[in-house]
C-alpha cells in the first residue's frame, strides 16, 4: 500500500493531462493505496461547476468528479491561492473540497509515498 | 534503491523521454534498480516500430527497445495508447502494452517514482 497523491497542476481544457490524469485516479481505486488528490494552478478550473464542454467533443469532469470519493480519493485539495488568484469561491466547485494554502499542501506532500503530476 | 518511471511526453517535439532515458542509464550505472518504465499520455508514441529519424539523430524508439532487451520492464498503457492508435504489432520489441494497474504496482513496489514531462 502506498500513499499515492495526484497533483493536477494544467487547464481542464487544451491538453488532455487533466483527464488523462483522472483516468488513473479511476483505475488506481482499485488497488490498496491511499489516494488524494490536489489542484492547483490553472487546474483549479477543472472543478468549475456547469462546464459545459459539448462543442469541444469531449465528455468533461462533471459526471466523473463526484465519484472520486467511491474510488478510493476522499482527500481532494485546492490551493488556496491558485483560487483567489482566479476570482473562484468554494461555492463554484461541483464537489466539496478542502482549500488549504500551500505550506499546508507541501506538508501532506511530505507525507506521500508517491506524486503523479498531471 | 527501486525506481520507477513515468513519462508523459511524445518523442523529439518534447525533451522528456530523452531525459528519462538519460536518468535511467545513469541510476542503473549507479546500481539502482529500475522498477518499470510506464509510458502514459503521449508517451505512448516514444516506441512506435516505423519511426524513422534522420541518420544522425538519437533513435528513440531504438533506444528503449535496446533498454528493454536489458531487462527493464517498459509498458505502454493500452488506453492512452488506444487513443493515439499504437497498437501490439506497432511497438518496438522489448517493451509491452498493459494498462494502468501496471503503473499502480510500480507506484506500490518503488521506493522512488520519477516523472518526466510538463
Amino acid at each position: 500500500m502506498a500513499k499515492i497523491m495526484f497533483v493536477n497542476r494544467n487547464a481542464p481544457h487544451g491538453t488532455i493531462y487533466a483527464w488523462e490524469g483522472l483516468e488513473v485516479v479511476l483505475i488506481f481505486g482499485a488497488y490498496e493505496n491511499e489516494l488524494s488528490a490536489v489542484y492547483m494552478d490553472d487546474a483549479v478550473f477543472s472543478l468549475k461547476k456547469g462546464q459545459d464542454t459539448s462543442a469541444l467533443g469531449i465528455k468533461g469532469f462533471l459526471q466523473t468528479l463526484p465519484v472520486l470519493e467511491d474510488y478510493g480519493c476522499e482527500k481532494i485539495y485546492v490551493d488556496k491561492e491558485s483560487m483567489e488568484k482566479r476570482g473562484l469561491k468554494v461555492d463554484d466547485f461541483a464537489i466539496p473540497v478542502e482549500v488549504m494554502d500551500s505550506a499546508g499542501i507541501g506538508k501532506i506532500m511530505e507525507e506521500q509515498d508517491v506524486i503523479l503530476p498531471f | 534503491m527501486k525506481i520507477g518511471v513515468m513519462i508523459q511526453e511524445g518523442p523529439y517535439n518534447h525533451e522528456a523521454s530523452d531525459t528519462a532515458y538519460k536518468f535511467i542509464e545513469a541510476a542503473m550505472a549507479k546500481g539502482h534498480t529500475i522498477q518499470g518504465v510506464f509510458l502514459y499520455d503521449d508517451a505512448v508514441t516514444n516506441v512506435a516500430k516505423h519511426m524513422e529519424p534522420p541518420q544522425d539523430d538519437r533513435h528513440i524508439a531504438r533506444r528503449w527497445s535496446e533498454l528493454g532487451a536489458k531487462g527493464v520492464d517498459i509498458v505502454v498503457c493500452v488506453a492512452a495508447a488506444k487513443r493515439r492508435g499504437m497498437k501490439p504489432e506497432l511497438i518496438v520489441d522489448n517493451t509491452r502494452i498493459s494498462g494502468l494497474g501496471q503503473l499502480s504496482e510500480i507506484c506500490t513496489e518503488a521506493e522512488r517514482v520519477v516523472t518526466f514531462g510538463d
